[in-house]
């Protein structure tokens, strides 16, 4: 039984960090159609980043600032680079991101090396009706929460949210009314730069920190992102949450290596289930 | 002819091999009310979105000396948002973001303001629209296929909007529309375009009254028009 609840909430804490991702995922997708494959790549970035800057004497907080404000320009970078010119095919911005995400992995390896790093996050342990938990982990489920309120507030309350979802919504339309839509969408790479980093500054402490393990952070928020089909961030944030848990579920029940197959297993499943109800939808 | 709002000179348009717009010219003056009519296909949207800069033609010159804002063909609006949220993103270009003085001029959308877009009647949407376009305060409105898919009395009624709108704020309306009937009534002058190129051009009535447009346009409108003074009705073509 406490097994369990140490399962559930380790899970609600690593499905809020993908939960992040996933948002990243969908504010790009929903604005430029792209599928942006560098998405993971900002969370390790901003977890390196973290690492050299307490490494190099910069209290908390002031590291993970940085390392979030670094992750929200090279999001814009991307956003330049794969959409910046205008009549870029869809398929071919999307590519770019594929390159652009080999690309962190020389830069990374180059200046951090390609073993395994580690950086602290909030260190101890605290008790909780019987159990030993993280304090990590109630920085990560707070971090996420007060970044998806503020979302809600930006997305449904904020006259430049708005203008980011009428672009989603008809961007002809929004042309005509003199929004310069490639320059949103650059903005919607950095606030999926800003989210990506900010799952990276939360969730890092408490994995190895390799260039490539970007993957793995990026196969889960793309599951959870497919919940809402790339277009709704509260479907995404359900999906990071059930996610996480899965996961938690099948390490703590069966063996550690299961892991992995649970998001792959759920997008096979939610793009087949999708394809099928696809004739009537339309 | 009085100070020219918008002037069209040599404008060519290409989609790929494909023209579809040559060697267009046109002019709108200030405050005035213009027609543009021709067939599907014509490059009537094209001419357009050329004016509204979401195109880059390959050849000729848009000289505009105003703002000009377009309300789009299909409505286009943001659907899953509210009436006032469509009309306070169409004033991004400008300063002023509250949309009372387009409620004054359509009152309907104050009723609707809290109400989704994509919940409301053709009419209504098309309302929208203009209020919409209407927020960034243009010189020119220039309107796609403004009777698109809704019933006669609802046309009627934006028809007087518009009018109105012409009159009181001395806006300049460039109209595309396939009611021709519609389209020479509410405007003195008109331009006929077929197959990129524009073929007629000049008053209503001369237009109204030339056999080419009579035979193509009038003669064969879709709905017959109940009692228009009118003995001829050759639907031979
Ligand atoms: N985006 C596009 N790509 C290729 N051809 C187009 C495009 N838009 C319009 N066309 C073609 O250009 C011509 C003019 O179209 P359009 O301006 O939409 O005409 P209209 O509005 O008068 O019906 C048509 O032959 C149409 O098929
Ligand atoms: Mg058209």
């Amino acid at each position: 039984m406490s097994a369990l609840v140490q399962y559930l909430i380790s899970g609600i804490a690593t499905g809020c960090a993908f939960a992040l991702v996933a948002t990243g995922f969908v504010t790009i997708h929903r604005v430029t159609g792209v599928v942006n494959f560098a998405q993971g790549g900002f969370a390790i970035l901003a977890g390196y980043v973290t690492f050299s800057a307490l490494r190099a004497g910069l209290p908390h907080g002031v590291s993970e600032l940085l390392a979030v404000l670094l992750a929200t320009a090279t999001g814009g970078l991307v956003g330049v680079i794969s959409i910046g010119r205008r009549g870029t095919p869809l398929l071919a911005s999307l590519i770019i991101t594929i390159g652009l995400g080999f690309l962190f992995y020389a830069v990374e390896v180059a200046i951090w090396g390609d073993q395994p790093l580690q950086f602290e996050g909030v260190p101890g342990v605290f008790g909780l009706a019987g159990l030993t938990l993280q304090r990590q982990y109630v920085l990560i489920v707070a971090g996420a929460g007060v970044s998806f309120a503020a979302l809600l507030l930006f997305f449904n309350r904020t006259y430049l949210g708005k203008i980011f979802t009428a672009c989603a919504s008809n961007a002809y339309a929004a042309r005509l009314a003199g929004i310069n839509v490639t320059r949103v969408g650059i903005a919607a790479f950095a606030l999926g730069g800003l989210l990506g980093g900010l799952a990276g500054v939360l969730l890092l402490p408490l994995r190895s920190l390799t260039f490539d393990s970007d993957v793995d952070l990026a196969v889960n928020g793309f599951a959870a992102a497919i919940f809402g089909g790339l277009q709704r961030p509260g479907a995404a944030l359900v999906g990071g949450l059930v996610i996480g848990v899965a996961e938690a579920l099948v390490a703590g029940y069966s063996h550690a290596s299961y892991q992995k197959g649970v998001s792959l297993v759920l997008i096979v499943g939610i793009l087949v289930w999708q394809a099928s109800r696809r004739p009537q939808a339309d | 002819m009085a100070e020219a709002l918008l002037e069209v000179r040599g404008l060519t348009v290409r989609y790929g091999a494909a023209v579809a717009l040559a060697d267009v010219s046109l002019q709108v003056a200030r405050g005035e009310m213009v027609a543009l009519v021709g067939p599907n296909g014509a490059g009537k949207t094209t001419l357009l979105n050329a004016i509204s800069g979401v195109i880059r033609p390959m050849a000729g010159r848009i000289l505009l000396s105003g703002r000009v804002t377009q309300v789009p063909e299909g409505r286009q609006l943001f659907a899953d948002m509210s009436v006032e949220d469509n009309l306070r993103i169409g004033a991004w270009s400008v300063r002023q973001r509250d949309p009372a003085a387009v409620y004054e001029l359509l009152p309907r959308l104050r009723e609707l303001r809290g109400r989704i877009a994509g919940t409301l009647s053709g009419g209504e949407q098309q309302m929208v629209a203009v209020g919409r376009a209407l927020m960034s305060t243009p010189d020119l409105l220039a309107i796609d296929e403004l009777s698109l898919g809704l019933a006669p009395l609802v046309v009627d009624s934006l028809a007087q909007h518009l009018r109105s709108l012409n009159r009181e704020r001395a806006t300049a309306i460039l109209l595309v529309e396939q009611n021709v009937r519609l389209a020479l009534e509410l405007c003195p002058r008109a331009y006929v375009l077929e197959a990129g190129r524009i073929v007629l051009s000049g008053s209503a009535e001369e237009l109204a009254s030339s056999a080419a447009v009579q035979a193509a346009y009038l003669g064969g409108a879709p709905e017959p028009v109940p009692a228009v003074a009118s003995g001829s009705e050759d639907a031979e073509a």
